[in-house]
């Protein structure tokens, strides 16, 4: 789509924040909180296309980043006002400790998320592969003004990215609740990450993002092990950055 | 007619001028996180240093002499104490560059900050460079009195003071119950606070003859802390003694329980620990959690001042007294105790009464002996405690005179607990 969102970690913090808050109110568990979560930030994904990302879309793209930017700031500054700075977190969720993978433990909360996440993946790969919408998405985000000299209604198409890539953040975000602390400055710590994910696969590429989310994950988890914990995100992005300058696309970027 | 002119000219001149050498305004510039990370810190400090300008400024009473002395700021003729809070979002260039606006567009006569021991360590040379006097109430690098700055004090102890207290406590634990602690494992986040803990606890560690099995300073600001608790469980210390902030603390707390680690005693630096975040984020999951402290909570029933403090306190920030805003208090009092003695806003006035500060320990929140400085500006009465976090509370369990409470050890494994 050409553009990108700086208020990707602020999304994620929010769809936590829908999480936490259906625990705290109704008792709902994460895990059934996820529906609203996603629903929540599909509308939040959709609001702000036609709030604010289309009529800059035409701007220069400085303009673009100053105003995802910006939201970053103001959903941040307007967590901290509505909601405190505290750090919550959700209290024994239904899935807690661990399971034994052999000699390897690993948490059943992040388990779960991982194959969470790996559905949405599948869900969201099949949408865009197999489905005459989902390849409209495709071709609006290749090339605008040929896609909607093809009849595609290019502004739908639009609204829709926007609403579908917060619905994954919405998943994210509540299976994320289920083990992390929620704080108005939570996305900060994902967002970077997130972005060299993107980037290290290539944009616009699902699978390929998805490959190097498990790269980045296994860098990140090795180098501190086996080297400093203290230096293991500097070989994440050393990993990153090698890449892009050998592959400026990406490792599997088309473009 | 000339003259009469000239005189009235001169009066005219003079009054302003009169007007000026007594300020009627002593403005105080006052910089926390109040977003970020820790904004909980700034955010709740932001209430007790609120407190302390209205009992400077007589709106606001504690029946005690040190602050009936201070109330009206007598020394200044009744100048009204103005506070102007910035936020530094626990960034060091952040903080610099508010330092260097509050004193070059502000005009402020001090600067109180800033909890993150890096950002004070930035700010302070600002206020340095300008030669203004900077309060510290709270930053725990033993480093910043150690620069030779003539600005700065720091009411609080540092790090050096406070890891002693552990080994103190390591040394009489171990006589009082008879068990052996023999091998630490050490881990602190990587900013200015941690590495400094972290290079004290080694130090002290050597020199009391307990071997440090693990050594990792890691990211505070971390997605994941599985490997580090991974290595932890690998090397199984006697006593795990992590050094964290908010976020960390809750993480390797809700890691260590899904990775099944169980350290038999937890001895934390403060800061992540001890706040109320943390309790009621980690819940039951910290229970016998271990913390170097100079105030407890559960104190504050044996001392009357800090229980009249915690009365205006509770009413305003809607939870009661702690460790942060006990801390900033008492270093928001000392500077102002010293403005009002130099009975002028002059920076070397204020700077000649810092250093003759003497406080006496029963007019403080704290349990310390009381608050003189030495000539680096930091205050030799310093007294550090342990608590232990006990049924979702923290409370003081050494020196063993004044505990309220006995050890819980070893720390219950997580399949025991309820």
């Amino acid at each position: 789509m050409e553009i990108v969102n700086f208020a990707h970690g602020e999304f994620l913090m929010v769809a936590m924040y829908v999480a936490f808050f259906a625990w705290a109110l109704a008792g709902l568990d994460p895990l059934l909180a996820l529906p609203l979560a996603v629903a929540a930030l599909a509308a939040l994904g959709w609001a702000t296309y036609h709030g604010l990302i289309r009529w800059v879309l035409g701007g220069p793209m400085l303009a673009q980043i100053f105003a995802t930017f910006g939201l970053a700031v103001f959903l941040r500054a307007g967590a901290q006002f509505l909601w405190g700075v505290d750090f919550r977190v959700v209290q024994d969720p239904w899935l807690g400790g661990r399971v034994a993978l052999g000699p390897v433990f690993v948490g059943l909360p992040q388990l779960a998320a991982s194959a969470a996440a790996l559905v949405a993946f599948l869900g969201l790969w099949r949408f865009l592969a197999r489905t005459e919408t989902g390849v409209a998405l495709q071709a609006t985000a290749q090339d605008r003004q040929a896609a909607a000299l093809m009849g595609i209604d290019t502004d739908r198409m639009y609204a829709l990215g926007w609403a579908l890539g917060s619905a994954c953040v919405g998943v994210a975000g509540a299976l994320l609740a289920m083990y992390f602390y929620v704080f108005p400055d939570v996305g900060g710590t994902f967002a970077l990450i997130a972005y060299v994910t993107v980037a290290l696969g290539g944009f616009g590429n699902v699978p390929a993002t998805l490959v190097a989310g498990v790269v980045v994950g296994l860098v990140e988890v090795f180098a501190g092990l086996l080297l400093a914990p203290a230096i293991k995100y500097a070989v994440v992005f050393l990993l990153y950055l090698a890449v892009v300058l050998a592959r400026p696309q990406g490792l599997f970027g088309r473009w | 007619m000339s003259r009469l002119l000239a005189i009235v000219l001169a009066l005219t001149l003079a009054v302003p001028a009169l007007a000026a050498a007594q300020p009627r305004e002593v403005v105080l510039g006052v910089v926390y996180p109040m977003s970020g990370p820790a904004a909980q810190a700034g955010v709740d400090n932001k209430a007790v240093f609120e407190i302390a300008a209205e009992l400077a400024n007589g709106t606001a009473d504690l029946p005690f002499p040190f602050y009936q002395r201070l109330k009206g700021m007598p020394g200044l003729k009744g100048a009204k104490v103005r506070l102007i809070f910035a936020d530094h979002q626990g960034k060091p260039d952040v903080g610099q560059a508010e330092a260097e606006r509050l004193i070059t567009q502000e005009k402020v006569t001090a600067l109180v900050g800033s909890w993150h021991s890096a950002v004070t360590a930035t700010m302070s040379q600002v206020a340095e460079r300008h030669g203004v006097p900077f309060m510290n109430p709270e930053s725990s690098s033993p480093g910043l009195t150690r620069r030779g700055f003539k600005w700065f004090f720091r009411t609080s102890p540092h790090d050096e003071h406070f890891t002693q207290v552990m080994f103190d406590f390591f040394r009489d634990f171990e006589k009082k119950r008879g068990v052996k602690l023999k091998t630490l494992g050490i881990t602190y986040e990587d900013t200015l606070f941690g590495a400094d803990s972290g290079k004290v606890m080694r130090e002290l560690a050597k020199k009391h003859g307990y071997e440090v099995v693990l050594d990792i300073q890691y990211r505070a600001k971390s997605t994941s802390l599985q490997s580090e608790v991974q290595r932890l469980k690998g090397a199984n210390p006697d006593v795990w003694m992590p050094t964290s902030y908010q976020t960390d603390a809750i993480l390797f707390t809700r890691t260590m329980k899904e990775l099944d680690y169980n350290p038999k005693m937890i001895m934390t630096q403060d800061a992540g620990h001890i706040s109320p975040d943390f309790i009621a984020a980690a819940g039951k999951d910290a229970e016998g959690t271990m913390s170097r402290a100079p105030f407890s909570t559960d104190l504050i029933g044996k001392r009357p001042v800090a229980q009249a403090l915690n009365a205006l306190y509770s009413k305003r920030a809607g939870k009661d007294l702690y460790d942060f805003p006990a801390r900033a208090f008492t270093g928001m009092m000392t500077l102002l105790d010293a403005i009002n003695r130099a009975g002028s806003t002059a920076p070397a006035a204020i700077q000649k009464a810092l250093i003759a500060t003497s406080i006496p320990g029963d007019q403080l929140i704290m349990t310390w002996d009381g608050i003189k400085f030495d000539e680096t500006g930091q205050n030799t009465l310093v007294k550090g405690i342990i608590l232990q976090l006990l049924g979702g509370k923290y409370h003081t369990v050494y020196p063993f005179d004044v505990a309220t409470r006995d050890v819980l050890y070893p720390v219950p494994a997580w399949k025991d607990r309820k």
